[in-house]
């Protein structure tokens, strides 16, 4: 206060009070909740794969392996197998990896390696983030009423020419492979590009310093050494976007055509395990909920699989190592 | 109370009578995990003094004034072993809850670090977390003044305390800390953020406290020691054992302590041999 | 000239480009091709908001917002229900997942950051956030649908939940750890209990960043459709939480395979709306983002 004498304090002079019952309780339960639902984090996940792996019980002992390696779809006789579907998840997962990769890999050299102006770069970067914002259902519209109208003469053109290929045997007619795995990369490229953004930008400026102090173009730089440098975060990222690929749904069940065959040819309807789900859900019969849950559980075994591998990697090549 | 006095006697040769010893802080040792950080060292405070703590970086000086209110709890691997009495209690004893010590010891931190609320509800904070009851407006008012802060900010109360200056900050930080009138207040290094005009405006302000309070600092600016602190304690590093575990080397009235060293070490050091 | 000095002019480095060396052959080719990349991968964004804007601005009129869908042969209707729909089992995956994300995250950035349970559980919230949507969906067959014995709106809701929880949490997570240290330190040196520490200093300084975190979950959400196809299903007619319920999602997906022009059409009105709902709440989320910064 305004008098610069002030009387000394004592013991207990202090507005300082001990937490009411109320706070404490309040903390308590706070903190109890808290890990509650930390716990439940974990709970969850096993639960899923409990429930779904449950469920799909009973088709593996009526079934066993023959569910794997058969082709076969047919609820009248009761067979079932879903290896085209296995087959066609990975091939059109792989397709839009590749292309999706390139050009993810391709976007993130071009948003970090000084192209373009900041403001340029940012307008760029938020577009490329959009693409992961459309609902799959919207892809899966657009490409049945734009996309496919838009390839098919390149489709014809290929088919016609280098049929002898195996890829481009057969005609498009419509949904297939190609326009899905198409689709299926548009979706996977924002993810690409923006882990492998994050690659680029860990490089530390005093990489960049020496490479460019070696007197190298900035291609030079960019293949021989930051390329290197960031491999282990774009592999983490190709390996991301491939699980989020292989777990796509609604593109896939709108474009692949849903026909249950093994087929090299890009042009060819085929199926996948999340399409599949998709469509046969609805109206299945008990026993085919079974199989179907045998297919929920070999997607969810395979994403997993992927993903924690993609996740480790983007976790040991991190500077600083793992978290 | 009869421990007070033997570490009073051991320790705290002349000004501080026993009896005056609000705080006696004794360091056994302070772990962080398998790390020994500081070692043996006897810290006894004397009311309404200023006890300054100096020494190299690394000597555990924060660490030990940090260990006051507990603050370290919050490290998960801190232990402490030894006790500090206040007013005859063990702040360690076990049924002593951190969070009340806390209320009772304020501390000031090095960065200034106001929270994102307005000056006024900085400065009500802790009087509302104690549940105070009665005119809030009077206390802040008191609190910024003690500060010496008030006329610079008694018109823009609702502003966020985040646009101050570092100064202003560092002040509305200590008048958030006396707000609910503590009668201990540690500070750890509460200038070393600050411009020499702000540094020289909280050291007048730590010399007006001492009247009311009770102040602890850490400071790495010998000089600060000098011109402030009525008792100063200096820490060192021992890395004979490969570690790098601090411990108290002397303690005594600042200037017997910079005119006549009793130990090699704080001799060497005040002379700049080593920092 | 003697040899000697001619030597020497020869010898004589150029400092200047050369654009018919190999190295700026290759620059050149790399940049235009990365360019032509670039400019490639916008394509589908603008492609897809163009032919929304074009097909789908047609049929929107104020009345689909109220309307049922119109049944096969008839004219107009519209999709009232699936919004309405769409609302309530987002808004309930909402009031599952953001309390849950958040008060995990509390745990995970500040309660006990390095311990094993925390670290055992941020794993399992990243693994979540790749689970395919389809298989949440299956999750909620299994557990909602098979137990209740019928489709319903709360199947529907707890599956989009599931999508929502990571998202929430990893995203409150990185919020409140960027809440300043010092900050903190100031709550608990005041003698704050954890408790208070949070809900009186951390939480309003994440609070920008949680919401971003929300939005995006949200905007996730209303976009699914495969987690409701077999929890939810669809209607025609209004919302009743306890039979199958109409989404927007859902709408799109199932006109899209009509054969009726009307239905159609519908079915790029409906993903006029679900777009710019999804791309309003991700560009706030980002304003939001970038404003606290």
């Amino acid at each position: 206060m305004g008098s610069p004498k002030e009387t000394p304090r004592k013991w207990g002079d202090s507005f300082a009070t001990p937490p009411s019952f109320g706070d404490v309780v309040f903390d308590r339960v706070f903190r109890g909740v808290a890990y509650a639902f930390t716990v439940l984090t974990i709970l969850v996940l096993a639960y899923i794969v409990f429930e779904i792996g449950g469920k799909a019980l009973p088709a593996v002992k009526e079934y066993g392996m023959q569910l794997l390696s058969s082709s076969d779809w047919n609820v009248n006789r009761k067979v079932y197998g879903i290896l085209p579907e296995i087959w066609g998840t990975l091939y059109s997962s792989l397709f839009a990896l590749a292309v999706g990769g390139v050009f993810g890999v391709a976007i993130a050299i071009f948003l970090t390696q000084d192209f373009l102006p900041h403001k340029v770069e940012i307008v760029l970067k938020n577009i490329i983030e959009m693409l992961a914002a459309i609902p799959s259902v919207v892809y899966g519209l657009w490409g049945i009423f734009v996309l496919i109208p838009i390839i098919r003469p390149l489709a014809d053109f290929l088919h016609e020419y280098l049929g002898w290929i195996p890829f481009f045997g057969t005609k498009l007619n419509g949904p297939g492979l190609f326009p899905a795995s198409l689709v299926l990369s548009i979706m996977i490229l924002p993810t690409v590009a923006a882990v492998s953004q994050d690659a680029f930008r860990a490089i530390p400026l005093k990489t960049k310093e020496a490479v460019y102090g070696m007197g190298t173009t900035r291609w030079e730089a960019i293949l021989r050494v930051m390329l290197p440098t960031a491999s282990g975060g774009i592999f983490g990222a190709l390996v991301l976007g491939f699980g989020r690929a292989l777990g796509e749904t609604m593109a896939l069940a709108m474009l692949v055509g849903n026909s249950n065959q093994i087929s090299l040819s890009l042009f060819s309807p085929a199926n996948t395990l999340a399409a599949l789900l998709a469509l046969n859900f609805p109206e299945a019969g008990p026993m085919e909920v079974q199989v179907l849950m045998f297919a929920a559980i070999v997607l969810l075994v395979i994403t997993l699989v992927v993903n924690v591998i993609g996740q480790l990697i983007i976790n040991f090549t991190r500077p600083g190592g793992a978290r | 109370m009869d421990t007070v006095a033997n570490t009073a006697e051991a320790y705290a040769p002349a000004a501080c009578r026993d009896n005056d010893v609000i705080l006696d802080c004794r360091v056994d040792n302070i772990y962080y995990g398998d790390f020994l950080a500081v070692r043996d060292s006897r810290v006894p405070i004397c009311r309404n003094e200023i006890t300054g703590f100096i020494g190299p970086s690394g000597c555990g000086k924060s660490t030990v004034l940090r260990s006051i209110n507990r603050m370290n709890d919050l490290i998960r691997s801190f232990r402490f072993e030894g006790s500090v009495h206040y007013h005859g209690i063990d702040m360690y004893g076990p049924k002593v809850d951190p969070v009340v010590v806390r209320r009772h010891i304020g501390m000031v931190f090095q960065q200034p670090n106001p929270f994102a609320l307005s000056i006024f509800e900085n400065v009500a904070f802790g009087l509302r977390l104690n549940r105070f009851k009665g005119n809030m407006m009077e206390k802040v008012e008191k609190a910024l003044r003690g500060a010496a802060l008030w006329d610079e900010v008694k018109d823009i109360l609702k502003r966020s305390g985040l646009s101050l200056s570092g100064g202003q900050q560092q002040r509305l930080c200590i008048a958030r800390a006396i707000a609910t009138e503590p009668s201990v207040l540690l500070m750890d290094e509460p200038c070393s953020a600050l411009d020499p005009i702000a540094t020289r405006q909280i050291e007048e302000l730590m010399v007006r406290l001492k009247e009311k309070y009770t102040l602890v600092i850490v400071t790495h600016n010998m000089q600060q020691a000098l011109r402030v602190a009525d008792q100063t304690a200096f820490f060192s590093v021992d890395i004979s054992q490969g570690g790098r575990t601090g411990h108290l080397v002397e303690m005594g009235p600042t200037r017997r302590l910079f005119d006549d060293p009793q130990e090699t070490l704080t001799r060497e050091y005040l002379q700049g041999e080593f920092s | 000239m003697t040899a000697r000095q001619v030597d020497n002019e020869l010898r004589k480095p150029s400092f200047e480009k050369n654009p018919y060396e190999r190295r700026a052959l290759q620059s050149y080719v790399l940049s235009t091709l990365t360019v032509g990349m670039a400019i490639l991968a916008c394509f589908p964004l603008f492609s897809v908001i163009l032919m929304l804007l074009y097909r789908g601005g047609q049929r929107l009129a104020l009345t689909v917002f109220y309307s049922l869908p119109p049944t096969a042969f008839e004219d107009g209707g519209g999709f009232g229900n699936a919004i309405l729909g769409t609302l309530f089992m987002v808004g309930l995956a909402g009031l599952i997942s953001i309390p849950f994300g958040i008060l995990a995250a509390i745990f995970l950035a500040e309660l006990g950051p390095h311990r094993k349970l925390s670290q055992a559980a941020r794993f399992c919230a990243k693994t979540l956030t790749g689970l395919p949507s389809i298989l949440a969906g299956v999750f909620a067959y299994a557990s909602v649908v098979l137990v209740m014995g019928h489709y319903s709106a709360w199947a529907g809701g707890i599956a989009l939940s599931l999508l929502m929880i990571p998202i929430v949490m990893l995203t409150a997570e990185e919020a409140i750890k960027m809440v300043p240290r010092g900050m903190k330190e100031a709550a608990y040196g005041m003698g704050c209990t954890p408790a208070q520490a949070m809900m009186k200093v951390s939480l309003p300084v994440a609070m920008p960043g949680i919401i971003t975190g929300v939005f995006l979950a949200v905007a996730r959400a209303a976009g699914e459709t495969a987690p409701l196809l077999f929890t939810a299903l669809f209607s025609d007619y209004w919302l009743e939480v306890n039979q199958p319920t109409a989404s927007l999602a859902v709408l799109i997906y199932n006109y899209s395979g009509s054969p009726f022009a009307n239905l159609i059409e519908l079915a790029w009105s409906a993903s006029l709306v679900l777009v710019l709902l999804v791309l309003v709440l991700n560009i706030a989320s980002r304003l939001i983002g970038q404003r606290n910064k």
